[in-house]
């Protein structure tokens, strides 16, 4: 029993040293600038298109599903409502979350972990680079800046997918009416934690990716055991959290 | 005063060394190891038997279970990752698996330890690195990166990169492994050329004994630009040992001849490749 709960223990402690360092190394000399913007490169700019992508389609399904039920209730006015409301709340960050760490918690692990076992890793701390600094604290930096953009991105193209479904495909309402409705609907609390949530998975998804990569034994095999790793523990982490989040929000 | 003379020309000692990852098997038991300048150490041993990790020990890349390190005189041991950045500033590797970085040219690959630690600019740097790769035939490569080079080449420029900041000591993990035996002598004579030109104790892990043989019998002779044999007379015999390391522990330590003439069978295992070459 305790052996089967020591290696996520260990794992978590792990993961808390990794946090702890990185963030510490954010203020401490030498700063990498280029890797935090070539990080940035990838990881928002990279996801920018995809994002849109989702973001316009959960919005759209939103609408659509909801349809049905609004006009049970002869509700159907209030669709810009909940349209804005499930996205910025939960939809936005978590779909946007799921998706970076799909394409980025598995990339940060696998570039990690191909550096771990050509023994790249070894090589920059025989050299006298620490790769928390070099490696970990740009992925980190760079993704808690991009996720929370790239999550405005999808809730905002989300709204307007919604209202497209709405408005022009089902004249479920007017125009004004959904726009008003989407806008005022959302309260500081919405925006607080539709801000909150990307910041706390971005730190899961670069650290996760990061910590599984730089984990890596056992060659080719093992980057591959880590990829997939990295992006199932992000993903459950994503869920985990989203629900603790949320949990602290609906009681204020 | 012989202790304190003796101290400093101890450049790496390992005491009772032992290292157990999680799974509670010990990947080394109680190794114990001592380089004193100018020699060269020689560590055979079958795959698995910890030689890399010993070398890792002895970088502080890894942190045994027990046991002190000695390096430059200094225990330490209980070093944090800052300290053993200036310790390591004096000891050049080359890495089992390259090590090489991917993303940089082999231009900066190789000027990394000068850029990285001397705060040196890249053009500063440049006349050194440029020399470096010269010295391993590598001239030509200034800007292509490590993908786009074989195997050999890639050995060569790590090789020019371990020895860029002039270390104390060089530690080549594998150098000839995975090579034909052409390009597996010329590795060795850069290496017998580099621990010559820069006077340095080098430690080399092999699975070959012909590199043990070719390290202990030859130097080099920079007027004809060849390896010539050592004269048997010569004091610099001496100074080539022999380690062979089992399932982590060193079960011989000696010269040439005393491994010879080992009877244990796993030991002259790594004699008797020489016969058959
Ligand atoms: N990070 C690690 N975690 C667990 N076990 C490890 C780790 N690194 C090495 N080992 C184990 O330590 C033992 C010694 O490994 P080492 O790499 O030192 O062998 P080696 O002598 O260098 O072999 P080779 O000649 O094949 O390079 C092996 O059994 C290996 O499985
Ligand atoms: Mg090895």
């Amino acid at each position: 029993m305790l052996d089967i709960l020591k290696s996520p223990i260990v794992t978590f402690q792990e993961f808390i040293l990794l946090a702890g360092r990185a963030t510490t190394n954010i203020v401490r000399r030498p700063f990498y600038g280029s890797d935090v913007i070539l990080q940035m490169d990838t990881i928002g700019v990279g996801s920018l298109p995809i994002t849109i992508l989702i973001g316009f389609f959960s919005g759209a399904v939103m609408a659509l599903q909801m349809s049905r039920a609004l006009s049970q209730y002869g509700a159907t006015g209030q669709v810009g409502q909940i349209t804005a409301i499930t996205l910025v709340r939960e939809m936005g960050p978590v779909l946007t979350a799921l998706l970076v760490a799909g394409r980025n918690a598995s990339g940060i692990a696998s570039e990690l972990g191909s550096m771990k076992v050509t023994e790249q890793i070894d090589a920059m701390r025989a050299l006298g680079t620490d790769p928390i600094k070099k490696l970990v604290t740009p992925r980190l930096i760079a993704t808690c800046f991009t996720l929370p953009l790239l999550t405005i991105v999808a809730d905002f193209i989300g709204i307007i997918g919604g209202y497209l479904i709405a408005v022009p495909l089902m004249a479920l309402t007017t125009s004004s009416q959904y726009w008003n409705n989407a806008w005022r609907s959302l309260e500081y609390n919405d925006i607080a934690q539709g801000l909150l949530k990307p910041l706390v998975f971005a730190f899961i998804i670069s650290l996760v990716g990061c910590l599984y990569g730089i984990r890596t034994t056992g060659g080719t095999q093992g980057v591959g055991r880590a990829t997939t790793q990295a992006v199932v523990v992000a993903s459950v982490w994503i869920f985990v959290c989203t629900f603790l989040i949320t949990r602290v929000f609906v009681n204020i | 005063m012989s202790r304190a003379a003796t101290e400093r020309k101890c450049i790496l000692r390992l005491e009772n060394i032992s290292l157990a990852f999680e799974d509670d098997s010990k990947v080394l038991d109680n190794v114990n190891l001592e380089m004193w300048a100018g020699e060269t150490k020689i560590i055979l041993g079958a795959a698995g038997a910890g030689k890399t990790v010993m070398f890792k020990i002895a970088l502080g890349l890894l942190k045994p279970t027990s046991g002190r390190i000695y390096l430059f005189g200094q225990d330490v041991t209980d070093f944090g990752e800052n300290q053993w950045f200036e310790v390591r500033s004096h000891v050049g590797v080359l890495f089992q698996e390259g090590g090489l970085f991917d993303s940089l040219t082999i231009e900066e690959n190789v000027a990394y330890p000068l850029v990285n630690r001397s705060n040196q600019t890249a053009e500063q740097a440049h006349p050194a690195v440029k020399e470096a790769l010269e010295f391993v035939e590598l001239g030509h490569t200034l800007g292509k990166f490590p993908s786009e080079l074989s195997g050999g080449m890639r050995r060569r420029v790590g090789i020019a990169r371990a020895g860029i900041s002039d270390p104390a000591l060089l530690l080549y993990d594998s150098p000839t492994a995975g090579l034909d035996p052409i390009t597996a002598n010329n590795i060795m004579a850069l290496i017998i050329q580099e621990r010559e030109m820069r006077n340095a104790t080098s430690a080399i892990i092999s699975h070959r004994f012909q590199d043990g043989h070719i390290m202990a019998n030859f130097r080099y002779n920079p007027e004809s630009k060849r390896l010539e044999r050592i004269p048997d007379d010569s004091p610099l015999r001496k100074s080539t040992r022999f380690v062979v390391m089992r399932d982590g522990r060193i079960v011989f330590e000696g010269s040439e001849a005393e491994l010879d003439a080992s009877s244990d069978p796993y030991i002259s295992k790594f004699s008797m490749q020489r016969s058959a070459h």
